[in-house]
């Protein structure tokens, strides 16, 4: 075979890379902002360069570039070389532009245009290299441009390596513009590729890659493919090693092949002609079986190529969920689970936990339960250790869930820094599923808090005391245990929390000696002062609580507040609620003391927050679907009823004590807690509702966006890969800043939005709005604003499209939470004002003003306001009368026209 | 499903990056930080461990071959066995075109690499997986070629 010299012999290249090598990062910049100067002139100058200098220069910009510096001038002469009839030219001009990717709209012709008459020349090689650069790029533009040409020569009758390259070119531009690539006379020819017998195996490869990739957006139109593919299979499994020559690798018949043909196949359900579903059974038998053979060869590649196929069988077998196979599959996974190669191990230990999710494969798998914590225990590796971790939790039912969490718990105490959060979070999960008797899931989670306090999130927290608020069996013993938590010396502020939550809702069920009030609100405020703000502010409630729950304690803890650290402290939210909660223990009678501290009502049922979080942390997919079902069966069985829903959301603004205390706390505006901006000390409570706040917004928005009447801000939508929040201001205008953010770690391409006005809202509104960056990377978040000025009232709501490609093309449309009241303008005037223009016209928060001392009645709201648009003004004005005991309330709204009263009126009722 | 490799980067044990093939679209930035993220991560593992790891949503597959470590990105769904075999077929299309091929074939050589990696894999897909026809068809390019001679009576510098 060749020697390095080999090369094309490009001298000066290799004499500018030794030059670089070995050299000080300070002397490599310096050598080669040298050359780049050199080069630059070279290019610039007046002599025109033949093709081979120009291949060395742009040679050596690309190497440049690949150091990691930034190159901005050779793309024309690369785009030179494409046109050359040298091969090496042609090929370093495409190796040049593949690498860097220019975005200039005059260079992409003339790309585009050198790559067509390579496609065009029939000379293969260039053909190949003119594919080979489409798929690189494999721009939008690249897919306008080609999306037609290729599929021709992909059926035509050309070279099988044109055809290989034509088959995954094209799927690389389907998986960047799906909507360009359009099969429909092709599909016939292109499942055929299958077909034929003759076909050299290379071709065949790359069509399944396509094929799979196009079947699973059209299975119908491909349908056609399975049985073709379970014959192509089953001539591969039965064939001897080395009757398919060159296409044997390490002594397996095409490895690689088979692996797409299985994956193929796991794209359709199990094949409904007998005879073809009774070949492919014995497929995976022998392969089974296979895997009981002795090695043809002691090498690694071997037994890789050989499993790979066994892995992607079992992928295949867990697919169709046919038992037999199934426990066929469970036994020979076992046998992995206990191989020297620690490869296999971790991929035993991966599949078992989707096997575990089958009714027919789960006890077979919880058989291997104790070598899977001998792994978990033993493996040298954390990543094996992490697998191990996952199937256990993956194998934990009602039977075994004890023996689990108590294993998982005692690992977690040495487990890797890298994983402890994850575990934390299955622990908590498991012990909340699974818990029989809740004294044993309490123990559980501070047992958890003990072992790996800075691991344990909010949502695992706050899950404890959820599930501790609906369960008034358990409530006794918590409070009982978090006491004797309490007791050590040094205990993680998180137990603090649980700890004073949990005193504060249910510290009398204790209260006897040696667990006096006075001791334990001595307890817990011998812990305040090492406390974040957070958890002092949740003490502060606590306290406030205890009050209520033992007066005599009432003295003491006045004191506490009324000390300079606590009324006068730096902090705003500290000092607040230490001033409130002061003033409310003094003025308020024991009567409304004990109504506005009522003891915590039930939380409405949910889905636990801690899978949500564990989901979002594994990625969809991670979580196995009758888990959620699970999970969701059981969380009802303890959460209880959801009635008292909105009550238990305006306790919970309460005790995170809003700045208006009186009007949060008898719960008369319910909606708060979902507008609360969720800040730091304020949201410990409101943010248990996290999983309730931006989910239901969203699925109502899309409908009528009546949510967003009264708020400003919030999520409008959000799904698995985008959020949009939105926050709007009225000044004159009324200007909405969208916030696009991207919740995938992928780039979102192509990312455009457009606002409409349909129908009559043309002449009613005027929309001006920037164009967004066509790219959002993954995790980013971008913003819009849009200027919208009111020309004329209005009912219907803007429209706001956004297309882009993530993964696949996206196209949504959501209505614009744009109301007639957003463009009130408050205003002020007195009660003798207010009525006479009451009764000159025909109906609060929404923008207008509301009025104290107006309305004689006090528990009545009034409210005026003039609703600004370019052609008049609207004058507004709004009472509500509420009767509190009839649970009814009385809205009247007048305005100087009617449609607009008529609208405001839609809006409003939709409120309460 | 459909899993295929997002990138492969080629980077010595002193971390230094020798070839970086990107299957998807990402930002420069994004590519640095993959970069950092892997080297970080698979030049730490200690020796005799298993070769997949978990990042993000991704399953990383690498393989040290004596001073180089070959790693790779893959979806969700792909066969990691598989892919070890990918990287190792690479190994040996690179062994038979330079001949006992070392890192410092692939620093001087390194539009070679590139060109090799190209006949083998596209779009993150494996290509051909006859290690002949890859052979066949880079001796091939390399007919078309002119001569030495023709190259060293130009200028070199």
């Amino acid at each position: 075979m060749p020697a390095v010299s080999k090369g094309d012999g490009m001298r000066g290249l290799a004499v500018f890379i030794s030059d670089i090598r070995n050299k000080s990062k300070e002397a490599e910049i310096k050598r080669i902002n040298k050359e780049l100067a050199n080069i630059r002139s070279k290019f610039k100058g007046d002599k025109a360069l033949d093709g081979y200098s120009k291949k060395k220069y742009v040679c050596k910009l690309l190497f440049i570039f690949l150091l990691g510096h930034d190159i901005d001038f050779g793309h024309m002469e690369a785009v030179n070389l494409l046109s050359s009839n040298k091969y090496t030219e042609k090929q370093i001009g495409y190796l040049f532009i593949s690498v860097l990717v220019n975005s200039n709209s005059e260079l992409i012709r003339l790309i585009n245009n050198a790559i067509k008459n390579d496609l065009s020349s029939r000379n293969p090689t260039f053909m190949c290299l003119a594919l080979h650069c489409i798929a690189n790029v494999g721009s939008r533009e690249m897919a306008e441009a080609f999306a037609s040409e290729i599929p021709r020569i992909l059926v035509a009758d050309t070279m099988d390596s044109v055809k290989q390259s034509a088959a995954l070119c094209l799927l690389r531009l389907y998986k960047t513009s799906p909507d360009l690539v359009l099969m429909g006379e092709w599909t016939s020819r292109v499942v055929h590729l299958l077909n034929d017998q003759h076909m050299f195996q290379g071709v065949v490869t790359a069509a399944i890659s396509l094929i799979t990739c196009l079947s699973q957006k059209n299975p119908d139109e491909f349908k056609t493919c399975v049985s073709l593919a379970v014959s192509r299979l089953s001539r591969i499994v039965s064939s001897a090693s080395t009757d398919l020559q060159d296409y044997t690798y390490y002594f397996v018949p095409a490895p690689w092949l088979s692996c797409k043909l299985l994956r193929l196949l796991q794209c359709y359900p199990p094949p409904e002609d007998g005879a073809v579903k009774g070949r492919l059974v014995e497929c995976l038998e022998t392969i089974l079986n296979k895997a009981q053979e002795p090695p043809k060869s002691k090498k690694v590649q071997h037994s890789n190529a050989k499993n790979a196929i066994l892995f992607e069988a079992i992928s295949l077998i867990i697919h169709y969920d046919e038992p037999n196979l199934l426990v066929r599959a469970c036994n020979q996974l076992g046998q992995f689970l206990q191989h020297r190669e620690t490869n296999l191990r971790y991929l035993a230990l991966e599949s078992m936990c989707t096997l575990a999710s089958s009714e027919f494969s789960h006890e077979a798998v919880k058989t291997h339960i104790e070598t899977v914590i001998n792994a978990l225990k033993t493996e040298r590796d954390v990543s094996v250790r992490q697998r191990a971790a996952d199937l256990l939790y993956a194998m934990c039912d009602r039977s075994n869930a004890k023996q689990i969490v108590a294993e998982m718990l005692s690992y977690l105490e040495t487990a890797d820094y890298s994983i402890r959060e994850e575990m934390v979070l299955k622990v908590a999960i498991l012990a909340e599923k699974y818990a029989v008797d809740y004294s044993w899931y309490v123990d559980t989670i501070l047992n958890l808090i003990r072992i790996a306090g800075d691991y344990v999130s909010e949502e695992v927290w706050y899950r404890v005391i959820q599930i501790v608020i609906n369960r008034d069996d358990v409530q006794g013993y918590a409070a009982k245990t978090v006491f004797e938590a309490l007791q050590a010396p040094a205990c993680h502020e998180n137990m603090v929390k649980v700890g004073g939550y949990i005193l504060g809702e249910f510290g009398n069920l204790i209260a006897g000696d040696p667990r006096s009030p006075l001791v334990q609100f001595n307890l817990l405020h011998s812990k305040f002062h090492l406390c974040s703000v957070p958890t002092r502010a949740l003490l502060l409630s606590a306290y406030i609580k205890f009050i209520n729950l033992f007066p005599e304690t009432k003295v003491t803890i006045q004191e506490v507040l009324r000390c300079d650290s606590q009324i006068r402290n730096s902090d705003v939210e500290l000092q607040q609620r230490a001033v409130e909660y002061l003033k409310l223990s003094s003025i308020a009678s024991t009567d409304v003391l004990a109504t506005v501290l009522e003891e915590m009502p039930p939380f409405p049922e949910r889905e636990s927050s801690i899978l949500a979080k564990l989901k979002k942390k594994k990625g969809p997919g991670a979580v196995s679907v009758t888990e959620l079902d699970d999970s969701k069966r059981e969380g009802g069985e303890l959460n209880g009823g959801g009635e008292r829903a909105a009550d238990t959301a305006a306790m919970a603004a309460s005790n995170a004590s809003t700045p208006s205390p009186s009007a949060d706390l008898l719960g008369i505006r319910s909606s708060a807690p979902m507008g609360a901006a969720p800040a730091a000390a304020g949201s410990l409570l409101v943010d248990v509702f996290s999983e309730a706040g931006p989910a239901a917004p969203a699925a109502a928005v899309n409908n009528d966006g009546f949510l967003f009447v009264c708020k400003n801000n919030g999520v409008l939508f959000e799904n698995q890969l985008l959020q949009i929040g939105i926050k709007s201001e009225y000044r004159q205008n009324l200007r909405m800043y969208l916030f696009y953010g991207n919740k995938t770690s992928v780039q979102f391409a192509s990312f455009s939005t457009t606002v409409s006005c349909p129908g009559e809202l043309t002449p009613q509104l005027n929309v001006q709005s920037k164009p967004v960056e066509p790219l959002v990377e993954g995790g980013a978040q971008i913003q819009q604003v849009l200027n919208i000025e009111c020309l004329s009232d209005f009912s219907d709501a803007p429209l706001l499209n956004i297309k882009f490609y993530g993964g696949a093309l996206q196209n949504l449309t959501l209505k614009l939470p744009v109301t007639i009241n957003k463009f009130f303008q408050p205003t002020e005037m007195t009660s003798q004002d207010f009525f006479q223009r009451w009764k000159q016209l025909s109906l609060l928060g929404l923008g207008s003003a509301l009025l104290d001392n107006v309305d004689p009645n006090p528990e009545n709201y009034v409210c005026a306001g003039v609703i600004q648009t370019k052609g008049q003004q609207v004058g507004c004005l709004l009472r509500l009368e509420p009767n509190a005991q009839a649970q009814m309330y009385r809205l009247t709204l007048r305005c100087s026209k009617e449609s607009v009263s008529k609208r405001l009126c839609e809006l409003l009722s939709q409120q309460f | 499903m459909g899993g295929k490799m997002r990138f492969l980067l080629l980077f010595s044990r002193q971390g230094k990056l020798r070839l970086q093939k990107w299957f998807t679209p990402l930002t420069d930035r994004e590519k640095k930080k993959v970069i950092r993220d892997m080297m970080m991560m698979v030049l730490a593992r200690p020796p005799r461990t298993c070769n997949f790891l978990q990042w993000r949503d991704l399953k990383i597959v690498y393989k040290r071959y004596a001073s180089l470590y070959f790693c790779t990105g893959l979806e969700d769904q792909d066969n990691e066995l598989l892919t070890l075999e990918v990287l190792h077929r690479y190994v040996e299309l690179l062994d038979k075109y330079f001949g006992n091929v070392c890192e410092l074939d692939i620093i001087f050589n390194f539009e070679k690499a590139y060109f090799i990696l190209d006949e083998f894999l596209m779009g993150g897909e494996i290509l051909e997986t006859s290690r002949m026809a890859v052979a066949g068809s880079l001796e091939e390019a390399d007919t078309l070629q002119e001569t030495m001679e023709e190259y060293m009576s130009r200028p070199a510098y």
